[in-house]
């Protein structure tokens, strides 16, 4: 049985505190102890990104981060994007271009572009399509997804 | 403003984009324990012991169960449903949980329950089983050499069934034929590979057992569950959540599932059990896996005469629901798009240790159109004639449809040309030419290919698919229960069950629009057995075709009984009300007019003025068998282009016109060819599913399996032509299948319409780097142009 750690997470603005096991994956921690199910998992291996998040603003594929290492971050989750105030405009976006099909996937996307506007406003079309090839999508084919971000890149759009 | 044919928005979406979806694995039911199950690290093996008792030291566990354990657990084995009049198909018993002998890698043999998934994961480990392994046979065709390993003894050969069927003479017309064209095809084995891995949860309450289950099919799954666990199947009730993609992968009654509703009665606790990706890899089923010989007969002309094809289809290791059929179920379009009077098809199933193959989107169909549509190419090219020309000269016209092929398959409706001359318009072959061969100059090695496809979708009709038919027990009618609320909502039940389709909204459009309701206020309900009508679920580009034509009709008598209440009220005969912008009104008397809630106020408080003979309430159901199939259909052009130093294929330009009848949302048709127009990207150039010759499974992990990412497609352009189907009245098709069913051959074509140059003319899929670059290399030019 592994040893367990203290940590101290805010998660969407609140601050969490638990002691949990060392090797205890952060996606199981939001998922079964904060019942945050909105991250998913998808993969054993980190290929498919459903489980992406934000973590001091950054995305980060949960099932790969321990939360020990979470100890002190800011843990922002799909529930939380939009600060309560309605929807983000990515997730606004993602609807009105029928970016989801399943939708399995659709939260850990979400974050991803939101982390890749964040890091570049106004992408190409294969800057898009290359900043989220860290995410699986088996209904949409894509062509959607990039049409959602583009339009959230749109002029006017803050995020 | 009819709502059919609008671009609506999803009624799915504002739980999906904001986290509030609710997948199986989402469920978490008080008192839950976790099951992991121990499989087999053999491909083939006789189990000589299992060694429980470290497991059972471990805090937290609660039982640690093997097959013979759970023996009298279960009534009956899983089924496997299809029986060919006439046609003897082996199948052998096939348990939740093995005994005695392992058939493929990670057949399970054990199962762990603990108080946490962790905790039972960590007591799996040391659950000690003794295998003493025995030869396994991984290639279908070398299982069928004499001498070859058995994977199952008892039946002497590893041979499962043959069939066949055909018409006319073929023997004959090739003896007759001024040309005929041989290839030797291989569609290899895939996996479905939806994002959410499945899971389920078993509940007991009382007497009554809950599934919660990632399935696309909860009627099946209760009827053979019940069956399986000897219940009646009022105690048992199968929920399907949301689901994350099925892909056929899903359409199935696995042994996982019965197992924890078994173990939930025996525990008297909820268990739960959540697929990792190595399991989904190694046992959810697969698709293809078939080997192909193919000979197409022909005059000088270019009119085809005649086709022959022998499939050898590898089923794996057990006959779970459908294996044995998914390689017949495209029988009905194997003779494409074409007019071809000469048609014999034989059907080879072979047992191996792998894992079984059975539906996987598209499911039969992509397989011969893959074939079909590379033969016409090389008949083309044996004849020197233009490609498209060739298909044009065997189209069958628009003007013979109905069309009864040389199967008696009667395609219903098909305008090849009006398809293929639209793609035409948005791709000018000559000017790809032109610009191809300048690129050629340049060292840049691109192609086209082209796909004129037809498939056959809308499962249904149950005459043709059952038990006197080809041989399914089952139906597959399907069925719909409409109802108005007092204050004027509508809510829906359908017996289909989606899991992406988006049928929340496009069934809303349908029901809303024949029952004078805004869509939004329109609730579709679906996968749960203890709702609504008996069906049949979501698989085959079925629930449209055949469950949305249930919905017209059951909406239709409510919109009947509405116009009978509302007569009643405005003191005018029934039929001259009509239903015109959301209100119920006197034909020439628009001023006279009730809206769908003041009417369904009445029926549900119902005034004095209403009489006596009409029922209280507003409901009505509806089931419906459709007397055939549907036949959508289409032409897709894509563009590749080769690096001959690396072998990378990349597609860089794709076009598809399908045609699927009116559109009821076009943003969900554009939506659902954009996917299966990838889904068969990936399997032309990336995904295989990968055993070695010891029965290992090489591709157990998505690194390993490479699913398309963002980065290797392009964006598509789409167009439609609308041929309505005579078999319902919304004229509708299925879409669900068609990208995947038409894109192979295209993406094939093209990379080798590329490197032909280079000498290279032919090449299996999954056309990856090493392939195209040994191809290369083998014949002898080295990448130069």
């Amino acid at each position: 049985m592994s040893a367990t750690v203290h940590v101290e997470v805010t998660v969407n603005g609140e601050r969490r505190k638990a002691d949990v096991e060392a090797r205890l994956l952060l996606v199981h921690w939001l998922r079964d102890e904060l019942g945050l199910t909105g991250t998913h998992v998808g993969c054993d291996t980190t290929n498919c990104g459903a489980c992406t998040v934000h973590m001091n603003g950054e995305a980060v594929k949960s099932c790969t981060v321990l939360t020990a290492q979470a100890d002190g971050a800011e843990v922002t989750t799909i529930e939380g994007l939009s600060g309560g105030n309605g929807l983000h405009p990515m997730q606004a976006a993602f609807m009105d271009k029928h970016g989801l099909q399943c939708g399995f996937c659709t939260p850990g996307v979400i974050m991803a572009a939101v982390d890749l506007l964040n890091r570049n406003p106004n992408p190409s079309d294969e800057e898009i399509r290359h900043g989220l090839e860290g995410n699986l999508c088996r209904c949409t084919g894509y062509h959607n997804i990039v049409e959602a971000v583009k339009s959230a890149a749109g002029p006017g759009v803050t995020l | 403003m009819s709502a059919i044919g609008q671009a609506m928005r999803r009624k799915e979406d504002p739980r999906m984009i904001t986290g509030r979806g609710r997948y199986t694995e989402d469920i978490n039911l008080p008192g839950t324990l976790h099951a992991v199950l121990v499989r087999s690290p053999e491909a083939h093996a006789t189990i000589t012991g299992i060694d429980t008792s470290a497991a059972l030291e471990r805090d937290g566990v609660v039982a640690v169960l093997t097959g013979e354990d759970l023996a009298s657990d279960f009534a009956g084995p899983l089924p496997m449903v299809w029986a060919p009049p006439g046609v003897e198909i082996k199948t052998p018993e096939h348990w939740p949980l093995k005994r005695g002998e392992v058939k493929h890698v990670g057949d399970p043999v054990a199962v762990v329950v603990a108080t946490t998934r962790h905790l039972a994961v960590d007591a799996a480990e040391d659950v000690i089983v003794d295998y003493d392994p025995k030869p396994a046979v991984v290639d279908p065709e070398a299982a069928l050499e004499a001498g070859a390993p058995l994977v199952w003894e008892q039946f002497g050969t590893n041979r499962t069934h043959d069939w066949g069927v055909g018409g006319g003479d073929v023997d004959a017309a090739l003896a007759e034929a001024e040309v005929t064209v041989e290839h030797r095809f291989v569609n290899h084995r895939t996996s479905g590979a939806p994002i959410e891995p499945r899971c389920s949860i078993g509940e007991i309450r009382g007497d009554k057992l809950t599934l919660y289950s990632t399935t696309q099919v909860p009627h099946i799954a209760r009827f053979v569950f019940s069956g399986m666990l000897g219940i009646p199947e009022d105690q048992l009730r199968v929920v399907a959540p949301d689901v994350g993609g099925g892909f056929g992968a899903k359409l199935q009654t696995y042994g996982e599932e019965v197992l924890v509703l078994a173990l939930a009665k025996r525990l008297g606790r909820p268990v739960k059990w959540v697929e990792t990706r190595s399991e989904h890899m190694t046992t959810s089923h697969h698709g293809r896996d078939q080997i192909n010989y193919v000979t197409l007969g022909a005059k000088r002309d270019g009119t085809v005469t005649a086709l022959r094809v022998k499939i050898v289809a590898d089923l794996g290791a057990y006959q779970q629901l459908l294996t044995p059929f998914i390689p017949e179920l495209g029988f009905p379009v194997m003779g494409g798009c074409y007019r071809i009077p000469n048609i014999d098809l034989q059907f080879t199933g072979v047992f191996t240790n792998k894992m079984c193959t059975d539906a996987i989107r598209g499911a039969g169909r992509p397989e011969a159109t893959y074939w079909i549509e590379l033969m016409m190419d090389r008949l083309a090219d044996e004849l020197r004639m233009d490609r498209l020309e060739l298909r044009r000269k065997n189209f069958i016209p628009k003007e013979e449809f109905p069309f009864e092929t040389a199967l008696g398959i009667v395609y219903d409706s098909g305008n090849y040309q009006g398809t293929l001359d639209r793609l035409l318009e948005h791709f000018d072959v000559d000017e790809f030419r032109a610009e191809q061969e300048r690129l050629r100059g340049e060292g840049i090695h691109r192609g086209v290919g082209f796909s004129t496809y037809v498939e056959v979708c809308g499962l249904a009709p149950s005459r043709a698919v059952g038990p006197q038919g080809v041989g399914l027990q089952a139906a597959f009618y399907e069925s719909a229960n409409v109802r108005v609320t007092p204050t004027g909502s509508a809510i829906v039940y359908t017996g289909t069950s989606p899991h992406g389709q988006g049928l929340d909204t496009s069934f809303a459009q349908i029901a809303g629009d024949i029952l004078g309701i805004d869509p939004q206020n329109v609730d579709v309900h679906h996968g749960d057995t203890d709702q609504g009508t008996w069906g049949w679920d979501t698989y085959g580009s079925r629930s449209l075709a055949v469950g949305g034509e249930a919905i017209v009709r059951a909406a239709q008598r409510v919109q009947d009984k509405a116009k009978k209440i509302c007569a009643a009220l405005l003191e005018a005969a029934p039929e001259d009300i009509e239903l015109v912008d959301g209100k119920y009104q006197v034909r020439g008397s628009p001023d006279k007019s009730m809206t769908m809630a003041e009417i369904s106020g009445a029926a549900h408080i119902p005034p004095n003025e209403l009489p006596a003979d009409i029922e209280p309430g507003l409901e009505e159901s509806a089931f419906y068998d459709p007397e055939n199939f549907v036949f959508p259909f289409g032409a897709h052009a894509c563009v590749v282009e080769v690096d001959a130093e690396t072998g990378k294929v990349q597609v860089v330009r794709y076009v598809a016109v399908d045609d699927c009848g009116p559109a009821i949302n076009p943003m969900l048709i554009d939506g659902q060819i954009h996917g299966g127009i990838v889904h068969a990207i990936g399997q032309a150039l990336y995904e295989q599913v990968v055993y070695d010759e010891e029965g290992q499974l090489v591709t157990g992990t998505f690194v390993d399996y490479a699913l398309p990412t963002a980065a290797e497609v392009p964006s598509f352009e789409t167009d439609r032509t609308e041929t309505p189907s005579p078999v319902n009245t919304l004229g509708v098709k299925g879409i669900g299948e068609a990208g995947t069913i038409a894109a192979t051959p295209a993406v094939a074509a093209a990379v080798l319409d590329a490197i032909r140059p280079l000498g290279v003319t032919e090449l299996d899929m999954p056309m990856t780097p090493m392939r195209v670059w040994d191809a290369i290399n083998a014949a002898g030019n080295g990448g130069a142009a």
